[in-house]
């Protein structure tokens, strides 16, 4: 009989060994999935997880793409991971990414042609705002009439893709795109096109953002009040209250934050590697970003090192469906297991497995 | 835009059978969540279990075999939730939004040969006679098996909840898990159940939506409708009946923006598109707005792990 008995204070060890392990299980349940739908297992692991950096034709395309793909995830990561330790679930930041780079891009195409200075600064200014207003709404409403923040969040996605679609095919709807519906391409206007900074290696100033942020983040979170009060919150509700710790303060602090972070990633991508808004434009970074929170512990740098993997399977995948015509949709199944196998792992953290014979314990 | 298109019957005809997919998954959610276990992976398990149903009716040929499939499928993935939440104790809201992600991607994967064919057409059980009475007769009375089956389970998780011992005790483990456990009951084992029971609703649903009312596969198909459903569960204080109310409420307003849609409106329809989710939002509130009163509604040991030291 095997029995869990609760840890005195949790492991610091198993806390950083449970995302390995976790990895290492998701590459073997991988294998084990590919085998049962009849593909070589070892094929589409090299192909998954190690062709997109090292395979010598593929790697000079997709090897730049890792930075691209990450600085999005890790951003909007950054911001879940202070309400996450509060116990303030925001499940919605893929709506609050839309948003952002639909404020975003609306300044960009309001300035479209003139030569106003400061057009990439007031762009980014409005995807932050997009995403605060966006995430505002869960925010408020929970703490005015106590309606749950992860279901209103999450409904407010779906609401965010059509008002995108809305845009795209509207007022936003570029006029030399003919049928399509898309924006115009910050590609054909400078100012306002947030490219490479150094060619071929996926840097943007949205990765350099995102490397800022969490130093910033690690540093409010180890040293600022805010940060020793968002995980009293977490830890013992009460207590919070009790030392004067508003919660209704910190929801609405805790979603703007995740909000904010997600509208200027979202001005980032909309402005760089999209440079243009189109009904595709949704790519559940803002879902992959909760699963990278988790992954890294909530601690800004091991977000950013989870991000990084996260990025990886993405564009593995996107090569797998390629190379191998395995559905894109693959990703969101190991994306799926490493969490489950992260959560199972993280038992160990609070527990420890002690094993009784039979008809003793 | 052409008003005359607009049938009131025809619409609260239709209505019946758009809100059976969500009354299904809110029903077994309703179950999960009076035994004091939050999973927030309906819309995986949903999902998994339209494409799943789907796959069994396409290549049986039988679509009760199908709609079993999809039960079970939904079952297979609530298996996967029940041993991480009861057993390795991981906190629920992660745990569901996992769920969720990996339904997601793995109906997409088993279901991409499945795209663009066609399952065994569903019959619609025209109750003789009363099918013939003008208006009502097509509103209540000639829908497919399914639609009456959810009814009768509308009944029977009401009357399992409110009239039977087992009800009882189910609810007493999601009120004080830790009461009920010093009485002896097996919390952990009548969780387990429900969370199963839960897969097998959601599952049922999915179903429904793959095989009866799109009736194909597409990737993606449930679009929401896993979620919507969990906030049904909340706008009906976790009470069956006002369940099947929620459902219908929420059936109509999808009903009534695809007819407004299809009538030619010249708002674009991407505005008319969010109502259903805009409507969810507003219920919330609604329902949330009565504070305190409506928190005593909810089990009180939703979400909390059951931890029983030896």
């Amino acid at each position: 009989m095997i029995t869990l008995v609760k840890r005195p204070e949790p492991s610091k060890l198993a806390g950083v060994f449970a995302p390995v392990v976790a990895l290492l299980v998701t590459f073997i349940a991988c294998a084990i999935l590919f085998a049962i739908l009849d593909r070589d297992p070892w094929e589409a692991l090299r192909v998954l997880f190690w062709d997109p950096l090292f395979d010598e034709t593929m790697a000079s395309f997709t090897r730049p793409q890792l930075l691209v793909k990450a600085a999005p995830i890790i951003l909007i990561a950054l911001g879940l991971s202070f309400g996450f330790q509060a116990g303030i679930w925001n499940i919605g930041a893929e709506g609050q990414y839309i948003m952002g780079a639909i404020a975003a891009t609306s300044v960009g195409l309001v300035c479209y042609g003139t030569s106003f200075p400061y057009i990439f600064l007031l762009m980014g200014l409005a995807g932050i705002a997009g995403g605060v207003a966006w995430a505002m709404i869960p925010a408020l409403l929970r703490v005015r009439f106590g309606a749950n923040e992860i279901l209103v969040s999450l409904m407010l996605v779906y609401v965010a893709i059509q008002f995108l679609a809305a845009m795209v095919t509207g007022p936003m709807k570029s006029p030399t795109a003919m049928g399509f519906p898309e924006t115009r391409s910050f590609r054909d206007f400078p100012p306002a096109f947030n490219g490479e900074l150094i060619s071929n290696t996926g840097l943007h100033w949205g990765v350099v953002a995102a490397l800022l942020t969490a130093i910033a983040a690690h540093a409010i979170q180890k040293h600022h009040l805010f940060g020793f009060q968002i995980r009293v919150l977490g830890l013992a509700p009460k207590a919070a209250r009790l030392s004067g710790i508003e919660p209704t303060r910190m929801v609405v602090l805790c979603l703007a934050l995740s909000g904010g972070l997600a509208g200027l990633a979202g001005f980032y991508e909309a402005s760089g590697p999209t440079a243009k808004l189109t009904t595709d434009f949704p790519s559940g970074y803002g879902f992959t970003a909760i699963i990278v929170a988790f992954l890294g512990r909530l601690n800004p740098i091991g977000i950013v090192f989870a991000g990084l993997v996260l990025a990886l399977t993405i564009i593995g995948g996107e090569l797998a469906q390629l190379m191998l015509n395995i559905p894109a949709a693959a990703v969101l199944v190991i994306q799926g297991m490493l969490l489950f196998f992260l959560l199972a792992a993280d038992v160990l953290v609070r527990y420890r497995f002690v094993l009784h014979p039979v008809g003793v314990g | 835009m052409d008003w005359a298109s607009l049938s009131i019957v025809g619409m609260l005809a239709s209505l019946v059978a758009a809100s059976t997919p969500i009354l299904l998954a809110a029903l077994g959610e309703t179950v999960v969540e009076r035994a004091g276990v939050l999973n927030l992976g309906v819309e995986g398990m949903m999902i998994s279990g339209a494409v799943i149903g789907f796959i069994g009716a396409v290549s049986t040929g039988n679509i009760v075999f199908g709609f079993l499939c999809g039960a079970v499928g939904g079952a297979a993935l609530a298996s996967i939730f029940a041993l991480l939440s009861q057993y390795f104790l991981t906190n629920h809201v992660a745990t569901g939004l996992a769920l969720t992600l990996f339904g997601l991607g793995f109906s997409a994967m088993i279901g991409q040969p499945y795209v663009g064919k066609k399952p065994p057409p569903i019959s619609d059980l025209s109750l003789p006679y009363l099918s013939d009475i003008p208006a009502l007769g097509r509103i209540l009375f000639s829908h497919d098996a399914v639609v009456y089956v959810s009814l009768a389970l509308t009944f029977c998780v009401w009357y399992f909840l409110r009239r039977t011992k087992t009800g009882l005790i189910l609810r007493a483990v999601g009120e004080n898990h830790d009461a009920a456990h010093g009485l002896g009951y097996r919390v952990v084992r009548i969780r387990v159940l429900a969370i199963l029971f839960g897969g097998a609703m959601a599952g049922l649903g999915g179903a429904y939506l793959s095989l009866a009312r799109v009736p194909q596969w597409t990737e993606g198909m449930t679009a929401g409708a896993g979620w919507i459903a969990l906030a049904i569960v909340v706008f009906a204080s976790w009470r069956p009946e006002r369940v099947l109310l929620g459902a219908y409420l929420f059936g109509g307003i999808t009903i009534l923006q695809l007819n407004l849609q299809a009538a030619g409106m010249t708002l674009n329809p991407a505005y008319l598109s969010m109502a259903p989710y805009l409507m969810t939002i507003i219920v919330l509130v609604l329902i949330s707005r009565q504070g305190k009163q409506q928190n005593s509604h909810a089990p009180a040991a939703l979400g909390r792990i059951f931890y029983a030291p030896r």
